[in-house]
């Protein structure tokens, strides 16, 4: 169980005009912005819940994962995710939860990904058998086969990350997070990687919570939807309630569009968070 | 200990993916090796024999130096991890039930002494197979060979502490090449990898020793060289065992600190 309540964390960035005489200004005046990449934010969410989380680039997505993952403390608000503060209690929270974050990677570069996978083993002192179990498992289900004994480097982007994914589910976690997850992946390894969560969430009731900007991840596999903007959260529901809200706001119906992607892209204009 | 032996083994696979970097190394260790006692010939003889330390000794400890470079070299330390820091992939670092010090002091060890082992063994076996001056030789004692090796695992211990130290300024200045420049840069000559530490005019020497940085390979190689003996060992180890326990004691202390403050920038 997940409660996130009333989080909010703000970020300083120095800023400066383009050009020389700008450059030289700020080196003995130094202008910050202040920006609020969450503001008040709150939601509970239940085990075994495949929740979506959304919202345009820049929204604080990252920085929710971030707080939930225990790897970056908020300025106000309180969060318990079983029981814990991420962040205060690190090392006993991250035992528990499996994070991928697609744009980074934890592979180790030169050696085959199986090296990699049993240095994990050990960090997070997994069972022999245990192991053996798990390991068979996501083989299975990602179809890795034949790339454990490829070195990392040698791997394409979509083969890397179905890797990057069984690597956070080795320890087995009740929770996983996943900053977009599918970012760049062909549709085949889309499809794998849906399949993939969905089987998790059915066999282990792992919970779920994935940022994306692919709305037909979302489809896929969350059944609740969790909207922000500009750090502030703007709708929880169903995807058929973000349908219907997208449809409220815009009532003449002049963007009477059923993709997915334009109602998405029509709310986050109408709500005014681009 | 069981994560030090898998950081060693990844370490040792990752040092043996390679081939022919392995090969190169022996060969640059090797000329540079045997440079370096021809220059040391040549300023022994052009003295007269009036050198701080003797010719045999020199050449001990210019070979202990080749065969163990990797164990003490302190500027091609671990680069992943400063890219770690700058480019944020210290995110997974930070999922981990670990804490970030004890996990890459035992990556950085696991590493050196898997490197070490697969470049020191051709380079000795090259050293003890030398003609005549130039040759290798065995401690003069089993208690030279004892002290040596617990006087080895110390300094190895104050260079990774170090090398710790200064990755963990880097999660305070980002980039890390200020730090990495000065700093390495003061080990590689102030340690004794230059020229060994008994050839610097005495009172610079005196100032040198103040720092942990003549308590690296300086002490191990001159107790197998036979240049430190009998009691003048014992305040080196314990100077040793002094500046091992600081800089664990500060880097340790600055991770504490940097885990606070610490932003993952970016998506």
């Amino acid at each position: 169980m997940i409660e996130f309540n009333d989080i909010s964390k703000s970020y300083r960035i120095a800023r400066r005009g383009s050009g020389f005489g700008n450059a030289v200004r700020s080196l003995f005046l130094r202008e910050y912005d202040t920006i609020h990449a969450l503001n008040h934010i709150s939601f509970t969410i239940n085990d075994g819940e495949m929740v979506g989380y959304i919202g345009p680039n820049g929204a604080g997505k990252s920085s929710t994962i971030k707080i939930l993952s225990g790897i970056l403390s908020p300025d106000s608000g309180s969060c318990l995710v079983n029981g814990r503060v991420p962040w205060k209690e690190r090392k006993e929270h991250v035992r528990q939860i499996g994070v991928v974050f697609g744009q980074r990677s934890q592979l180790w570069w030169d050696i085959p990904v199986i090296d990699s996978f049993e240095l994990l083993q050990s960090i997070y002192a997994i069972p022999v058998s245990k192991y053996r179990d798990r390991l068979d498992e996501l083989t299975q289900l990602l179809h890795l086969e034949d790339l454990l004994k490829t070195p990392t480097r040698q791997l394409s982007l979509g083969q890397r990350m179905r890797c990057e994914i069984a690597a956070s589910l080795l320890h087995d976690p009740k929770l996983l997070f996943m900053d977009e997850p599918t970012i760049g992946l062909d549709a085949v390894s889309k499809i794998a990687v849906r399949d993939f969560i969905k089987k998790m969430n059915e066999e282990h009731k792992t919970t779920v919570i994935l940022t994306t900007h692919d709305m037909q991840d979302i489809e896929a596999i969350t059944n609740r939807v969790i909207l922000i903007g500009k750090g502030q959260k703007l709708m929880d529901g169903t995807l058929e309630d973000l349908r219907l809200a997208a449809k409220s706001l815009d009532p003449e119906g002049e963007n009477s569009e059923t993709d997915i992607d334009h109602i998405i892209a029509g709310l986050y204009a109408r709500l005014n968070i681009m | 200990m069981r994560k030090y032996y898998d950081f060693f083994k990844l370490r040792f696979a990752t040092g043996i993916q390679y081939r022919m970097a392995s090969v190169t190394a022996l060969t640059t260790q090797l000329i540079w090796g045997l440079m370096e006692c021809l220059a040391y010939k040549a300023v022994a003889e052009a003295s007269g024999g009036s050198m701080p330390m003797d010719y045999s000794s020199i050449v001990q400890y210019i070979w202990l130096k080749e065969a163990l470079y990797v164990f003490f070299n302190t500027w091609s330390s671990d680069n992943e991890l400063f890219s770690m820091i700058t480019s944020g992939d210290i995110a997974y670092e930070l999922c981990r039930p670990l804490s970030i010090y004890s996990m890459w002091f035992s990556r950085i060890t696991g590493a050196r002494i898997a490197e070490t082992l697969l470049r020191c063994v051709p380079v000795l076996i090259c050293a003890f197979l030398m003609p005549r001056p130039y040759r290798m030789t065995l401690p003069a004692s089993g208690a030279a060979f004892m002290f040596f090796l617990a006087a080895l695992f110390l300094a190895l211990g104050i260079t990774i502490t170090f090398c710790m130290l200064v990755y963990m300024l880097c999660f305070f200045t980002i980039a890390p090449q200020g730090w990495r420049m000065v700093l390495t840069g003061a080990v590689e000559f102030l340690s004794g990898n230059v020229i060994p530490l008994p050839f610097f005019p005495k009172k610079y020497l005196f100032l040198v020793e103040l720092s942990p940085f003549a308590y690296m390979q300086n002490v191990p190689f001159r107790i197998y060289s036979g240049d430190l003996a009998g009691s003048g060992i014992y305040p080196y180890i314990l100077k040793q065992i002094f500046w091992l326990a600081a800089l664990l004691a500060a880097g340790t202390a600055l991770w504490k600190c940097a885990e606070k403050r610490m932003v993952i920038q970016g998506g």
